[in-house]
């Protein structure tokens, strides 16, 4: 409390005089060298005057006012997590850390300032994710609403602490201010081109929140395979998976990647993409796909979900309600891009059914008709959902707070004044395809897009709530998943988090490098942007 | 040679069922294969590696000894039992350019016999062998009856990996030489230094990696890792062949070698940067001298690679000293000076140096990098009468979305215009290249394989019977689920999904 009171005149100086940071760092190089925090903080203020940090002594505790108790078992596990960030795992004794020495900084004090630091809940769309960090003798004071917050700031904190030549950890005297810039920022995995195994997804959890990223998109089924077993429907994953029982997720796996990303701060959005890519569904469901025709006769064919039977309804009816009640967050991600009209157009009930509704041969109304059920469906599990762009622009009658993702990068800044201008909140990820490889520094392609570069009124700016850096699993499974990732994705998540202003690439480039390492260090198989090295490198393989 | 008899290697089978089962093939493809349906089964607790009485090289053969016991695990994950001990040392040899790596396989009822006239080449006949073995549903080792006679197309089939713009861990390059083994890769360029970084540590001169690796105790390969390479290599029919790049490409050399680059000069003083190796002073010679004689004794191979690439004549041109001493001497750079110091060791060189027209003694090996004209640089060097390489259209290291190991693999190395007798022929193989800007330990092994077996298949089968990448997909995307099941990092081809799939993260 003292620190930030001593601080807050210099919080206001800061935020006066916008730019002031980079300017200044000019002319001290030596400084700059030790910044490596990514992504770059709101408000950020530092002087040269370091603090050691002594293993045995350093401990990072909840503050006496704070609202989270010791039975906290989110900010416990945090502690213990970023203290062998910070320290190493120190089961294992190594010769730098039998050296006793005194600890300039004695404590870090994490205080949660509301009433509920909600410790046993779920993040959400409208988490406060703020926080304050003050770095100071003797003891460093990190401010938060909520547990979320302090989850931020803990990873800013561990992000301060650096090395000097005689593997001391150092911290500098420090004050920052920080919240995100937009609300929702995603990474998207692929676990049906290929399956992903449960340690491959937790570990890209750990290096989204080295990254400040907040949800987990997980794509967890498609045309390919159905891994994800159901309750209700044990068929799903039994006939639709690449194999029944080595490669799917068990109920209890998919606990496990909730409750890992919750300890981080992280929502967990599933999608269950139809009407279209459902192949992997009908080798389970009987009769949910339309057979395609040959001629006059079914072609042993299966198209998209059968929009024409009560069937196909029902089964959504009772699937649904069983994923609203795995998954805990407010959003479900329906997919509905790409629907392919070929099949249906071939099938005679479907022709005579498009008859009967009077929708000529426009068969994106049949597409329509099926989202709107299915949205009706979902919407009385009080589940919110987004969806891909194509449902809002084929125009079916969508919730007010539904979440529109923009995927195509064509005419991308006419979609988000259209998205927008129509009322609904949109997310980003046309930019942010990262499985298209190319040779070079692509993060900076990456880094360069502003999300808010379209022609609309404040209103509709505000409609944009985040992106979604997204990996799709053509050419990625669990072998090349990660170095592909990071830190290419680490450029998405500085764009989502950091101020509009923050745009120098130079200056993102030695804050990357850097924390390209670190991720490395903390065992992320992070790929390098360019020649050099670390001072510890990647001990996998 | 020393492995001039035939060394076999019966292997006891027991014939059980007898029913038709799809076979995958083997990667790359034998030059003649004869499957049948027949197909026996393996026990692990019975089957054995055993030296034909008629094989010159018995138990004590380490090369042979040790592959045994690398091949029956491979082919038997599950079990530790059966394998054959090394006990005494002998095939001490290391494979050579003349290496002959034939072999006849002959899986028959009961036994397969593997002919082949040296060690190598019985080397590459159990990677066959393994090859072959399948497990059914229920876990039982099968083999089809199968005859392959084989030899490969090219005798140099390398891999480069640049260990300069990123360290390398040594076991990131024992797993290659691992990988480039079930490939039948048999050379490993090791591009062991260049501008960035020199981590090889020199006994002669230790300055060169204590101050020029990135970090002079972690970032360095000591004498007993460079040993430990060579002989993982040569237990894998592997060739190791170090490159030290000069004159250009050497601004880490100049850190711990004081004197050794070019001063640049800006206008009438030295600007503070060097260029490439100063060729003007005596002290450069004999500091080569010294470091290659010391190369030439640690690295047994009889080629090295002395680059030649890629020089910026722009630092030279500034030095007033250059200029004066070119004058004096009447000529450019001159090259052949530098590779005079080892003239009775085989070199290669980057195609910059035959571009330039330097007087190249005619047993150095030119090497292809440069992309869009290769088959018009293999006519002009063929015709001029030096043995090639190609790595030109094998610069894996960029990298693109979706199946770009298709334009590896649709290489043609022979067409180029030119008289077959004489020029086709001394195409004497290729290398897929790796280089370090974008890939460290973090991401080479997926970023190598299976990419790089395109090149693997090129080089070592036959191109008529190859040149259909769609017939290849299955039985590619078949061998890097077999690379996954022995713990090697390959990347998927496309969508699918593998028994069992990589565990690691």
């Amino acid at each position: 409390m003292y620190c930030l009171v001593k601080f807050a005149p210099l919080f206001l100086a800061v935020a006066v005089s916008n730019g002031w940071l980079f300017g200044d760092f000019v002319g001290k190089q030596k400084v700059l060298d030790e910044i490596s925090l990514w992504p770059l903080p709101q408000k950020f203020q530092s002087s040269a005057v370091a603090f050691k940090l002594s293993p045995t002594r350093f401990q990072i505790v909840q503050a006496k006012q704070s609202s989270a108790g010791p039975s906290c078992s989110i900010l416990e596990n945090a502690f213990r997590r970023y203290f062998e960030y910070i320290f190493g795992d120190l089961k294992k004794p190594e010769k730098s850390r039998k050296k006793v020495y005194d600890s300039d900084l004695v404590e870090l004090q994490v205080w949660v300032t509301s009433a509920d630091p909600e410790c046993d809940g779920f993040p959400s769309l409208q988490t406060d994710e703020s926080y304050e960090l003050s770095v100071d003798e003797p003891s460093a004071v990190l401010k938060a609403a909520n547990v979320w917050g302090a989850l931020r700031g803990l990873e800013t904190f561990s992000q301060l602490v650096y090395e000097d030549d005689y593997g001391v950890n150092n911290i500098n005297k420090t004050d920052i201010s920080d919240f995100p810039r937009f609300a929702h920022r995603g990474i998207l995995l692929d676990s049906y081109r290929h399956f992903l195994p449960l340690k491959v997804i937790l570990a890209n959890l750990e290096a989204m929140a080295m990254n400040k990223f907040n949800v987990f998109h997980w794509h967890i089924v498609d045309d390919h395979s159905f891994p994800y077993m159901s309750r209700t429907f044990p068929e799903l994953s039994q006939k639709g998976a690449y194999h029944p029982f080595t490669h799917v997720y068990t109920p209890s796996d998919v606990k496990m990647v909730i409750e890992f990303a919750r300890m981080r701060g992280i929502r967990v959005i599933p999608e269950f993409d139809t009407p279209g890519h459902t192949e992997s569904w009908g080798t389970g469901i009987k009769d949910l796909l339309t057979p395609c025709y040959s001629g006059s006769s079914p072609s042993g064919t299966f198209g998209t979900v059968n929009p024409i039977l009560n069937s196909s309804y029902d089964f959504m009816t009772q699937f649904f309600k069983e994923i609203s009640t795995v998954f805990p967050d407010a959003y479900i991600h329906l997919g509905g891009d790409e629907v392919d009209f070929s099949c249906w157009e071939s099938n005679p009930d479907i022709q005579k059914f498009m008859v009967q509704q009077g929708f000529g041969t426009d068969y994106s109304k049949l597409e329509s008709f099926y989202i709107q059920r299915l949205l009706d469906i979902v919407a009385a599990t009080k589940k919110g959902y987004m969806v891909w762009q194509e449902v809002f622009d084929n125009g079916v009658k969508l919730k007010d707070d539904t979440v529109v993702e923009v995927w195509m990068e064509n005419k991308m800044e006419e979609e988000l004044q259209n998205v927008t201008g129509a009322g609904f909140t949109t997310i980003l990820s046309a930019p942010w395809y990262l499985d298209y490889i190319s040779y070079g520094q692509d993060w900076q392609h990456y880094y360069k897009v502003e999300p808010l570069n379209f022609p609309g009124t404040d209103a509709q700016k505000k409609l944009v709530i985040g992106g979604e850096a997204c990996l799709w699993g053509e050419y990625v499974d669990a072998t090349n998943l990660t170095p592909r990732l990071w830190p290419r994705a680490s450029a998405v998540a500085e764009r989502l988090w950091s101020d509009k202003s923050v745009t120098d690439v130079d200056n993102a480039y030695n804050r990357l490098v850097q924390h390209r390492c670190r991720m490395v260090k903390r065992g992320i198989p992070a790929e390098p942007l360019f020649v050099g090295h670390c001072r510890q490198e990647y001990k996998g393989l | 040679t020393i492995f001039s008899a035939p060394v076999r290697a019966c292997l006891l089978l027991v014939v059980v069922s007898v029913w038709v089962q799809q076979v995958d093939g083997v990667w790359p493809l034998p030059q003649q294969l004869d499957q049948s349906a027949d197909r026996n089964s393996l026990s692990p607790q019975r089957f054995s590696f055993t030296y034909g009485r008629d094989s010159a090289a018995q138990t004590g053969c380490s090369v042979l000894d040790a592959a045994f016991k690398r091949y029956f695990s491979i082919i038997f994950p599950d079990f530790t039992k059966g394998s054959v001990s090394v006990k005494t040392r002998g095939c001490d040899g290391y494979p050579d350019e003349d290496s002959d790596e034939s072999y006849n396989l002959s899986v028959s009822e009961g036994q397969a016999v593997l002919r082949s006239v040296t060690v190598w080449g019985a080397l590459r006949g159990l990677e066959s062998f393994s090859q072959l073995v399948y497990q059914d549903d229920y876990g039982s080792y099968f083999i089809n009856k199968t005859e392959i006679v084989d030899f490969p197309r090219f005798a140099f089939r390398g891999l480069l990996l640049d260990t300069s713009r990123h360290y390398l861990p040594l076991h990131a390059i024992l797993k290659t030489l691992d990988a480039m083994a079930y490939s039948k890769f048999n050379v490993f360029h090791w591009h062991i230094v260049d501008d960035p970084s020199f981590p090889y540590q020199s006994r002669t001169f230790p300055d060169l990696s204590n101050k020029g690796a990135f970090h002079p105790f972690t970032h360095v390969y000591t004498q007993s890792d460079v040993m430990r390479v060579i002989e993982h290599a040569r237990m894998r029919g592997i060739r190791v062949i170090p490159e030290f790049d000069s004159p250009g490409h050497t601004q880490s050399w100049g850190k711990g070698q004081p004197n050794l680059l070019t001063p640049c000069y800006k206008g009438d003083v030295p600007s503070g940067s060097f260029g490439p190796v100063d060729p003007t002073v005596d002290t450069t010679y004999k500091f080569m001298e010294s470091l290659l004689k010391e190369v030439k004794f640690v690295f047994p191979d009889s080629y090295v690679h002395l680059g030649g690439d890629e020089v910026s004549f722009a630092c030279w041109q500034s030095n007033p000293n250059v200029r004066t001493f070119m004058e004096k001497m009447g000529f450019g750079k001159d090259f052949t000076k530098l590779e005079s110091f080892y003239m009775e060791r085989t070199s290669i060189v980057w195609q910059d140096v035959f571009d330039y027209h330097e007087r190249i003694p005619q047993d150095t090996v030119l090497e292809i990098w440069k992309g869009e004209t290769y088959q018009a640089e293999l006519s002009r060097m063929t015709k001029a009468g030096h043995r090639v390489l190609l790595s030109a259209p094998w610069y894996i290291n960029h990298i693109s979305y979706g199946q770009d190991w298709r334009n590896s693999y649709a290489v043609q190395p022979q067409n180029f215009s030119g008289v077959w007798s004489k020029q086709k022929k001394l195409v004497i193989g290729g290398e897929v290249a790796m280089w370090g800007e974008y890939v460290d330990a973090t991401n080479l092994n997926p970023r190598l394989w299976p990419r790089a077996c395109a090149a693997a298949e090129r080089l070592w089968s036959d191109e008529e019977k190859t040149l259909n990448a769609d017939l290849a997909f299955p039985r590619l995307e078949k061998f890097r689920c077999e690379l996954l099941r022995r713990g090697i990092q390959a990347e998927p081809l496309f969508v699918g999904h593998c028994k069992h799939e990589y565990d690691g993260l």
